[in-house]
């Protein structure tokens, strides 16, 4: 069973229950009396997604109209200046260097693991032995802490030790080591292939599992009707996958939006920022310069790409069920 | 067509299925080996030119030297985890159970409010909580990483058992009732030990994330007082650039829980994720 079975069985338990649920509440007096008990499993979890969620997230908006300053950080009492962070952060010479390094790094990403993963799964529907195994090895990379991965493949492109270059100057492709984090360019396609390493087992993962899905019977149908791959895989596969493939693109920009641990271990945004996206430079602006208005600006502005992100993931997740 | 396709032939096809996803898996994994060789390295062997691809003389000294040096992280991570993880399963086993079972005029705010918690930004939660703990003096404290550390899990495991309850035959809980049994009770006695595939399952990706934590390790610590393995990487590497054989034997303790995951919940991973969706 994949994910995306278990979710539709999900969905349509929920729906069986809601009707017994009102057929049920044929007994007003019994259900009410059970509420109270009901509502104490629920509680907790309330709770704790106010406090730790909803607070925290109305906190940053509050801290965004406020005058912030390192007197202000020490005593923590800056005053209401209405949209001057939001201001100050937009009219902030380094934002658009930030926007495109951010622009390049996502689309970069999603690309590039999206299709790898794609390809590599559509290879692992193939049978053959070893073929569950030798799948989840793929997923090493992902389920790897964010700070391992950084310096690993830090220590890959390391000029001096690195296999990288080692392997470039064997092929015969460069003649003296290439500096990959002295040069802003290359600094910012080393943390793209980074976070791509760590993306493709996750979209190879749910695209498997979509794959794993689609009935065979289609396939041989299409097979009868003297359809071929490419054919097929137009349209029968894409069209089938459609949800998934939603969900997969739209999981994969809010991971990379958020991306915080790879860069800042490989790059710390530099050199000269040129690696700076939008979740590192927010950090940058509130820890080292201090300045958490601006920070929490950059925080506000990163929830609401994330909020539009994810009611196109609540809709994609919907339609899935569906 | 394939009926007519011999025997040997589809062995062969076999056969070069399995060297093509070999390669696949190589070119995947080519970074982890590198790391592991360079660990068994000394720090001039792993400045040689050209480098060698296998450790000349494997040593385990820079391992030793890491657990002399960066040990404390290593319990100090273990301990952060554990704590994180059954915070987040005494949160998230109830909630999933209510929302598995009753229907509450809220439980359909709260199923999208866990969704869309997942997305926000860690280093907006990670800027606030510095403030807010700051004034509660959960700053440099075991308590506050743990509580922030959290954040990663509660979501991902109340959708994750929640899923997985909602599967459960609903005879089983009516035959417990009629029986006399309490809510609490058919909860702890059927319930949580039908689920044990999916807390489990909840509970290795809860330990395994606030194992890797580094944006609240690093915005919620002003001092060193409490450094997981995370941060204390990060520090090191800040003052030993080049020591790239500790640096290496320190990933690949970091590395452990990945692995211990990756061999103890092979099947249930996808299920996993699945429904929920999200990771940290």
């Amino acid at each position: 069973m994949s994910d995306v079975t278990l979710g539709t069985t999900a969905a349509r338990t929920d729906q069986v229950r809601l009707s017994g649920g009102l057929l049920r509440g044929r007994h007003p007096t019994r259900r009410r009396k059970r509420f109270s008990g009901r509502v104490l499993f629920l509680l907790p979890a309330v709770i704790y997604l106010l406090a730790l969620f909803v607070y925290p997230i109305v906190y940053n908006i509050l801290l965004s109209v406020r005058q912030s300053s390192v007197i202000v950080f020490v005593h923590n009492t800056g005053s209401f200046v209405g949209l001057t962070n939001y201001h100050m952060a937009v009219t902030n010479p380094v934002l658009p260097g930030v926007l495109y390094d951010t622009a390049i790094f996502m689309a970069g990403s999603i690309v590039v693991q999206f299709s790898l993963g794609f390809l590599i799964a559509l290879f692992f529907t193939r049978r053959f032995p070893l073929n569950g195994f030798l799948r989840s090895l793929i997923l090493v990379p992902w389920l790897l802490p964010g700070v391992v991965t950084g310096i690993i493949l830090r220590m890959m492109f390391d000029p001096n030790i690195g296999m990288v270059n080692q392997v470039l100057t064997d092929v015969g492709l460069i003649h003296s080591p290439i500096e990959w984090f002295a040069n802003g360019h290359l600094a910012l396609l080393v943390i793209v292939l980074a976070n791509i390493w760590v993306g493709i087992p996750f979209n190879m993962l749910l695209l498997h599992g979509g794959l794993q899905d689609i009935p065979k019977q289609l396939y041989e149908a299409a097979r009868v009707d003297g359809a071929g791959r490419v054919r097929i895989f137009r349209s029968i596969t894409l069209p089938v996958m459609r949800p998934v493939i939603a969900v997969v693109l739209v999981l994969g920009f809010i991971y990379t939006l958020k991306a915080f641990d790879i860069v800042m271990i490989m790059t710390g945004g530099g050199p000269m920022n040129a690696t700076q996206l939008l979740s590192t430079w927010a950090y940058t602006l509130s820890f080292y310069n201090l300045d958490f208005g601006q920070g929490a600006a950059i925080g506000s502005l990163m929830m609401l790409i994330s909020l539009v992100c994810a009611f196109a993931y609540v809709r994609s997740y919907r339609a899935e069920i569906r | 067509m394939s009926h007519r396709r011999s025997h040997r032939w589809r062995l062969l096809a076999a056969w070069l299925n399995v060297a093509g996803a070999l390669v696949i898996v190589g070119a995947m994994l080519v970074p982890l080996y590198w790391a592991v060789v360079t660990s068994l390295k000394t720090l001039p062997q792993s400045y040689a030119t050209p480098t060698s691809l296998l450790p000349p003389s494997p040593t385990l000294s820079a391992y030793s030297q890491v657990l002399h040096t960066q040990g404390g992280s290593l319990l100090t991570s273990f301990i952060i985890a554990i704590g994180a993880t059954v915070l987040s399963l005494l949160i998230s086993l109830p909630a999933a159970y209510a929302l598995a079972n009753f229907r509450f005029r809220v439980t359909g705010l709260v199923t999208l409010s866990l969704l869309v918690a997942q997305t926000v930004p860690g280093i907006v939660l990670g800027t606030s909580f510095f403030k807010i703990f700051a004034r509660i003096h959960l700053l440099n404290s075991y308590p506050g990483l743990i509580i922030a550390d959290s954040t990663y899990c509660v979501p991902f495991a109340i959708l994750v058992i929640r899923a997985f309850m909602i599967g459960l035959p609903r005879d089983l809980l009516e035959a417990a009732q009629v029986d006399g049994a309490t809510m609490l009770g058919s909860l702890l006695r059927i319930v949580i030990p039908l689920s044990r595939p999916a807390i489990l399952s909840a509970a290795l990706f809860s330990f395994l994330f606030a194992w890797g934590d580094f944006l609240f390790a690093l915005t919620l610590s002003t001092s060193n007082a409490v450094e997981p393995m995370t941060l204390s990487i990060y520090s090191y590497m800040g003052q030993y650039t080049s020591q790239w054989p500790e640096l290496m034997a320190a990933a690949v303790f970091a590395a452990i829980p990945s692995a211990i995951l990756l061999v103890l919940v092979q099947q249930g991973i996808r299920g996993g994720i699945a429904t929920a969706g999200l990771k940290g």
